[in-house]
């Protein structure tokens, strides 16, 4: 904004310049100067955070066997991708997450889509609905365990478990939100009950789809660690407990700063697709 | 027993909604003639069952009893020959002016070349071709209420339904929207019946306004406008004398107190 402002004022050709009053000179050099000093507070903190930590433990104010330190974190990356496994635990992780946050989404839009579609379903289903959305899910982690095996599979059954009844609330009372009249609108039309759902409930619900799919990222990722924690042989979730019980907090540490950074990643590149897709509904 | 006469006619129409509470009684005996080509105009009080009687002619709503023709031909489900107007446009803010042009003929299956043509041409007549690739949120509440009419107009409608059609726009472009709606529907031929709350509107746009009574609505009285205009206009008709005169008479009809 700040250069915007300056090589404005530098154009002498001032035909195309629109001449910027001294107030509102004066406000652009405040917004900007308010953004640096909020970027830069924010780095400042990191590096603090980080630096006392490094600091501290060198100096042995406390234990880096029991808390780890920043430089120890940097080797044990480095070791583990020398050992070639970094990415693969990385890569594990992600990948059960996205099918889990993925399938939680389709699977949940395709039961509220049902729901809608019968009333009869909707209210036979609903104390069933209720009672599934209150219960802690992760009670239901030896189930899948047991039933499907300890693999891949439970672990996304675990984030399915967890993410599903959200969806298909949500979604459900997105579609119920939808402006009656705008279904009359299609039915008026000759427009049959399918027609209703793809010309109008399934394009107009594409926010609130994609504002599940956000939900379901973080939902996700608690799936897939917890699920990790109890059945896997790798991925984050396992280096975090594989750690722990043989007391290398390095490896704790280093996982749940990676874990940190790939969900922020993720987050990100939803919030990017909402950017992309959703851009039309913004009136 | 049916004539030909008419566009469309209502017999005996009656309609009771039920309910957990009891039953309501919306609509009574309801008789209605509308010939070709005619401008007609419904008020009430609120809740006399106005939009009531529009669904049930648009065929979106079975009546309890009694039925309804066009051109002669009962209706028993929403019917091509009848076009639908809602309070608001409704046009859908992820589709491009055209694509919501066609929303109709794409529900029908009916999207061929010529209809294309048609959507075009009434696009170009009306002053929105420059915008077809636009979306509703660029255009201005004038504009949107146009192409909803455009886009009711495509599938080629006989009678147009208009239900509290302008309701949702504020006071002015109300009015101009009236004289461009009104203009449209004249040029295009179109029987019209809308069901409005403003009296003024219903007497500057109609030829015939019809007056409901209170809960159960039925038909209290029958108001043929005659307007000493060459070229009759919603805004026109609102400046000759007659305007006040037929406003005072329905007023008085409606019998409003507050």
């Amino acid at each position: 904004m700040f250069k915007f402002y300056k090589s404005n004022n530098n154009l002498t050709n001032d035909s195309k310049t629109e001449q910027i009053s001294k107030e509102r000179a004066e406000f652009l050099r405040h917004v900007h100067r308010q953004t640096i000093m909020i970027k830069f507070t924010q780095i400042f903190i990191l590096i603090m955070v980080f630096g006392l930590w490094e600091i501290l433990a060198k100096l042995k104010i406390i234990d880096p066997f029991i808390t780890s330190q920043p430089s120890r974190i940097i080797n044990t990356i480095i070791n583990l991708y020398k050992e070639g496994v970094l990415f693969r635990h990385i890569f594990i992780t992600c990948i059960e997450t996205i099918i889990g946050f993925t399938l939680g989404t389709i699977l949940g839009t395709l039961v509220a889509i049902i729901l809608w579609w019968s009333e009869f379903i909707s209210k036979v289903s609903e104390p069933y609905l209720v009672v599934l959305n209150s219960l802690p899910k992760i009670a239901l982690g030896p189930v899948f365990i047991v039933w499907i095996g300890a693999g891949p599979a439970a672990i996304i059954a675990m984030t399915l478990a967890i993410s599903l009844i959200v969806t298909i609330l949500e979604v459900l009372n997105g579609f119920m939100a939808i402006d009656k009249d705008k279904a009359k609108l299609v039915r008026a039309f000759g427009g049959t009950k399918l027609q209703v759902m793809a010309k109008v409930i399934l394009p107009a619900s594409l926010p609130t789809i994609i504002n599940a799919l956000k939900v379901n990222v973080g939902l996700s990722w608690v799936g897939v660690i917890v699920g990790e924690f109890l059945v896997s042989k790798a991925g984050l979730g396992y280096l975090i407990v594989y750690g722990g019980q043989v007391f290398k907090l390095d490896l704790v540490m280093t996982s749940v700063l990676i874990l940190s950074v790939a969900a922020a990643l993720m987050y990100q590149g939803v919030v990017y697709l909402e950017k992309l897709l959703v851009k039309r509904y913004e009136v | 027993m049916i004539t030909l006469k008419y566009i469309l006619e209502l017999h005996n129409i009656g309609m009771k909604y039920q309910s957990l509470n009891g039953e309501i009684p919306a609509l009574e005996n309801i008789n209605l003639s509308v010939s070709e080509g005619e401008f007609v105009s419904i008020v009430g009080p609120s809740g006399c069952g106005k939009s009531t009687l529009l669904s049930i002619i648009s065929g979106l709503l079975t009546p309890t009893s009694g039925s309804v023709y066009v051109e002669g031909e009962r209706i028993k489900g929403p019917s091509k020959k009848i076009g639908y107007m809602l309070q608001k446009d409704h046009l859908f803010e992820w589709r491009t002016i055209m694509q919501n042009v066609l929303l109709g003929l794409e529900i029908q299956k009916r999207v061929t070349p010529e209809a294309k043509e048609y959507a075009v041409h009434l696009l170009k007549t009306y002053g929105l071709y420059d915008f077809r690739d636009k979306y509703p949120s660029q255009l201005s509440g004038g504009m949107r209420q146009r192409a909803a009419l455009i886009r009711t107009l495509v599938t080629n409608p006989q009678i147009l339904l208009l239900d509290e059609a302008f309701s949702a726009l504020d006071y002015q472009t109300r009015l101009a929207v009236n004289d461009d709606i009104y203009t449209i529907i004249k040029k295009e031929n179109k029987t019209a019946i809308m069901v409005t709350h403003d009296i003024a509107e219903s007497i500057s746009m109609a030829d015939r306004v019809i007056v409901l009574t209170r809960r159960p609505g039925t038909i209290k009285s029958c108001h043929i406008i005659k307007m000493n205009l060459d070229k009759r206009t919603p805004l026109s008709s609102r400046e000759v004398p007659e305007f006040q005169t037929y406003f005072r008479r329905i007023w008085k009809e409606l019998d409003i107190h507050v």
